[in-house]
């Protein structure tokens, strides 16, 4: 079945079987790897995006199901190839990663997560990152990222949009 | 993990899922979120070989307020049902109860429809949907029916829902102002219910309480309600919270903790609707 999604502002049409995992298709048809798949059972978040502008687990949705959808990417985020998101900058900064492997996901999780709650509490961070699973940092400094990206003011998705 | 080969076809309208539904018989499965259906497909737990899509019907997602319930389209997402003010204000606990679906992502794409109609007896929504009386309406070929929400869970994973019929509106009675909990015990942040308890309080020898996870389908603290009905104590009422139920033991938990968190989860619950 042939299907048309906007992947990172740019559209994309590709013929998929209809079982294809919106994961595998981005990272194979698409080519984009810098969505992770980690549980493969909806529980990790290691391959979460943005579908119409919120954050779903790429490995529980179909391509077929995105057909005529808004794709974001971790790689669709940065404003330039030169510059990181505000929610990329302050995981840098506060440390909110080790290994790295869920991060592209936190990314995805957190900047939905401001879209939502653009001014949250230490306990809103942390129950809206309750889908999101991270092996090595015990969250500390994920959570102090999202809190520093949403004192900064940008860290939402409105940067990803406007480029 | 991939699921099985299945042909995907996309349903434009209520109507046109039922026909597809009828023409495909007991080889489709309905996919409206799928995210109950997609993982048991990963699994290979179940291999339809036709999905009839509903996800772009958009006439089913809807929150009305229809003076003496609250009516909701089947397709209405988790995320919907959680922040809509009509439910936070005349049915709290079901936006509550919501809000411990999952995690953010799932209630993003997940609908109370597919969860409902799934039928799985440690999922949240169908206790909630016993303790709160409320009626589940069902479009066939011929015409829709109402099922109160008693009788449409029906055995593990099987509800009322025929073949070739579609849940369509879930009618959700008000509780305005009426005391309300529901108890989720898990070990970890996202993980089904070990035993939950959903308790509505409408007056005091009125209470409807359903129970997560503790038979093969969802069901009532019988036992509990017929004891508040009578005048018994919340003490004296939640002591008999498990019986007439059927709890399986699984690595979470045994047959008698299952029993006694029911017991102490509706203690909780009744103590917090009381109050």
């Amino acid at each position: 079945m042939e299907i048309s999604i906007t992947v990172n502002g740019s559209e994309a049409r590709h013929d998929v079987e209809p079982r294809t995992l919106l994961v595998h298709h981005i990272r194979e048809a698409l080519g984009l790897t810098g969505t992770n798949v980690g549980c493969d059972t909806s529980s990790c978040g290691a391959c979460t995006v943005h579908l119409d502008g919120e954050a779903v687990k790429s490995c529980t949705v179909l391509a077929v199901q995105a057909d005529g959808c808004t794709l974001t990417t971790i790689e669709g985020l940065a404003p330039s190839e030169e510059e990181l998101h505000p929610m990329q900058q302050a995981f840098r900064e506060q440390h909110g990663l080790q290994c790295g492997f869920c991060t592209p996901g936190m990314v995805m999780a957190a900047t939905s997560l401001l879209d939502e709650v653009p001014e949250p509490t230490e306990t809103q961070v942390r129950e809206g990152l309750e889908g999101n699973l991270c092996r090595c940092t015990g969250y500390h400094n994920i959570v102090q990222a999202v809190l520093a990206a949403a004192k900064s003011g940008g860290g939402g998705t409105t940067v990803a949009v406007q480029q | 993990m991939i699921p099985a080969a299945f042909d995907y076809v996309r349903a434009g309208s209520a109507d046109e899922a039922i026909s597809l539904l009828a023409e495909h018989g007991d080889e489709a499965k309905v996919l409206a979120g799928g995210h109950s259906l997609v993982p048991l497909m990963k699994l290979r737990l179940a291999t339809p070989s036709v999905l009839v899509d509903v996800g772009r019907v958009d006439d089913l997602k809807y929150i009305r307020d229809e003076g003496d319930h609250v009516a909701i389209g089947a397709l209405t997402r988790h995320r919907d049902v959680e922040i809509s003010d009509v439910l936070r204000r005349d049915v709290p606990i079901l936006a509550h109860a919501t809000s411990h679906v999952g995690d953010p992502q799932v209630r993003h794409r997940g609908t109370i429809g597919g969860s409902l109609a799934h039928g799985d007896p440690a999922s949240d929504l169908p206790a909630v949907l016993l303790a709160l009386g409320a009626t589940l309406v069902v479009q066939g070929a011929d015409g829709t029916r109402e099922v109160a929400a008693d009788d449409f869970f029906q055995g593990f994973l099987e509800t009322a829902v025929g073949e070739a019929e579609l849940l369509t509106e879930i009618r959700v009675p008000k509780a305005t102002g009426a005391g309300w909990s529901f108890q989720k015990f898990n070990r970890r942040a996202q993980d089904w219910a070990i035993v939950g308890v959903a308790c509505v309080r409408r007056g005091d020898d009125q209470v409807g309480i359903g129970l997560v996870n503790m038979d093969s389908r969802p069901v009532h603290a019988a036992a509990t309600e017929a004891a508040i009905a009578s005048g018994a104590s919340v003490e004296d009422a939640a002591a008999v919270a498990d019986e007439g139920t059927e709890p399986a033991a699984d690595l979470n938990a045994s047959v008698e903790f299952r029993r006694h968190l029911a017991r102490v989860l509706t203690g909780r619950a009744l103590a917090e609707a009381s109050s």
